[in-house]
């Protein structure tokens, strides 16, 4: 029979991307549902099974965890308006299309590839004692001895290394996702903006950058939802001289085996990340452009 | 050409050159710091060009307690998410590519929301959970997690790699006489086989890179960055420059096969221009 075989053909077909898409949504799943409940069971719950804020408390009440929090946000707020300013710079750069933009572009998407723990002892190497920088103001006649970048009775020091090094690092996935969103935007419209007589600032500022708006966002979101997980650059340049909120995560379960009290900074993570990942969301909300 | 255009120009190439040096100058110095005699990197002052070339440093991180073991134990890792994420991840993408049908967009958006997860979050807790399903400081635990989070990019990466493959071939093959199957073993799977190279380079270099869930969740058997984050109060210094610049090595070879695709990884579907 000529005809069920398409009409079979076609029922498995509706039914296919389903099956194609089970295996991920399982995993998925799993290891993302698993652990929330697991860090609340920790975070909420004594041995025995007793609901408590103990853990909590103890996050709390810990001397690092006010300067933690404090160091978080102060470097979130550093670094993001600087990462997005810069690669903005860099795309706009890079969509004049001159001569020889992909290159440059290849280039500064390096950093795209380094690990986070390599980009902060590579910054290390930089600001240690005797470094690249304290060795070039020396040859320059600047100083006589090396400066202690990162040193605990400097604190200002070591948070400006690490905001270089994370500056460095992570500014290429801002630029990558605003070239992309760049490329997306009509040429048309400032064209049109040029006939009508608008100054390049204007058609900046009027036409690029209202179109660009998604972009900015969705880079904002992962920029800021990463930089608040800062954790091997800070480590590798300053230790817990300038204590962070993922680091703190993770030296009460590497140094003191407790897994309770590191579930719920985990968890305070998460909470920060969902807040301002809503703020964003709810205040920067792109104007329906129509096209 | 004016004297002002030539002017502009001038200025414009000046501003790139200085943000490609921004990018390349501490790349090349970590090498040279990794190249340099270990003496001379206590030395005070210390001249930015090493006097002499040396694999010291590098034979002395290489040569260090763990440091093979759990290269080895990295590249094993690695290698393991990759093949897990493909076979997850391939699938998905290439059902978001293809077919139209209802809860794709709450899936797409679904699986972009994990991104917005804190490793943190995804490794302290499996602690516990680990432990009791014995993969606790095993390398397949490790590559658990590290599929976990390389998975949303694999499926958002290889859904841009098949939509760049027409469709009409497929069907072409299918009225020719090929299976479902065939159709895209024979034609989608050859056509995005580079794209398909790329996500897979993409995925280890994350796995390669990751170090927080890795640290927290092994103990005797290390990777790479778990190593040198756990031996860094310890280690002296030319063993942190010869580690830095030894886990940059593969990011750099991936940036420079893979630097098609980057934009499709990232921004969507861009062509190359």
């Amino acid at each position: 029979m000529p005809c069920t075989r398409p009409l079979r053909a076609l029922a498995s077909e509706k039914a296919l991307p389903y099956w194609l898409i089970l295996p991920t949504i399982v995993y998925v799943a799993v290891f993302f549902l698993v652990p929330v409940v697991q860090a609340l069971l920790l975070a909420f719950r004594t041995q025995d099974g007793q609901w408590t804020t103990r853990f909590l408390m103890r996050m709390v009440q810990d001397i690092q965890f006010g300067s933690a929090l404090r160091f978080t946000l102060l470097l979130l707020a550093i670094v993001v308006p600087l990462q997005l300013v810069t690669a903005l710079f860099i795309a706009l750069l890079v969509n004049t299309r001159f001569r020889g933009s992909r290159t440059f572009l290849y280039m500064c998407a390096i950093p795209l590839g380094i690990s986070d723990l390599a980009a902060g002892l590579i910054w290390f190497s930089l600001f240690t004692q005797h470094g690249y920088i304290n060795s070039f103001l020396y040859g320059l006649g600047i100083i006589e001895r090396p400066i202690f970048f990162l040193s605990a009775q400097n604190t200002g020091w070591v948070l400006g290394s690490i905001v270089l090094a994370e500056h460095w690092r992570a500014t290429a996935i801002v630029l990558v996702i605003l070239v992309a969103g760049l490329q997306m935007i009509s040429r048309d419209y400032l064209e049109a903006a040029e006939v009508f007589g608008a100054r390049p600032w204007q058609r900046l500022w009027h036409v690029t950058l209202p179109l660009l708006k998604p972009s900015l966002q969705s880079a904002l979101i992962i920029r800021t939802i990463l930089a608040l997980q800062m954790f091997a650059v800070v480590v590798a340049m300053g230790g817990r001289m300038v204590p962070v909120l993922a680091g703190e995560a993770y030296y009460w379960y590497y140094l003191y085996r407790n897994a309770n009290v590191a579930s719920a900074y985990a968890l305070l993570l998460m909470v920060i990340s969902a807040l301002l990942a809503w703020g964003y969301l709810r205040f920067l909300r792109p104007r329906e452009v129509h096209s | 050409m004016t004297f002002r255009q030539l002017q502009r120009r001038f200025l414009l190439y000046m501003v790139v050159v200085v943000i490609a040096l921004w990018v390349l100058v501490p790349l090349v110095l970590i090498a040279l710091a990794a190249f340099t005699p270990r003496l001379e990197l206590y030395r005070w002052p210390r001249t930015v060009l090493p006097s002499a070339f040396s694999t010291a440093t590098m034979a002395f991180f290489l040569r260090s307690y763990g440091t093979l073991t759990s290269l080895t134990n990295s590249a094993l890792v690695a290698l393991l998410t990759l093949g897990m994420t493909l076979a997850l991840g391939a699938p998905a993408g290439y059902a978001v590519a293809r077919y139209v049908f209802r809860g794709r967009e709450a899936f797409r958006i679904g699986i972009l929301m994990t991104r917005m997860f804190p490793t943190s979050l995804l490794a302290i807790p499996l602690i516990v959970t680990f432990i009791r399903w014995q993969l606790y400081d095993t390398l397949i635990g490790v590559a658990f997690i590290h599929t976990a989070m390389a998975l949303p990019f694999a499926v958002l990466i290889t859904s841009g790699i098949f939509s760049g493959v027409p469709k009409e071939l497929e069907e072409a093959a299918m009225t020719l006489g090929c299976s479902r199957l065939g159709a895209f073993v024979r034609v989608a799977l050859p056509l995005a086989l580079p794209g398909l190279a790329a996500a897979a380079m993409f995925t280890f270099v994350i796995s390669w890179n990751e170090v927080f869930a890795a640290a927290i969740l092994t103990v005797r058997n290390r990777t790479l960055p778990a190593q040198v984050l756990t031996s860094l109060e310890v280690a002296p210094l030319d063993f942190r420059f010869a580690g830095g610049f030894f886990m940059i090595i593969p990011a750099l070879i991936f940036m420079a096969l893979a630097r098609r695709y980057l934009f499709q990884m990232w921004g969507g579907a861009i062509s190359e221009r």
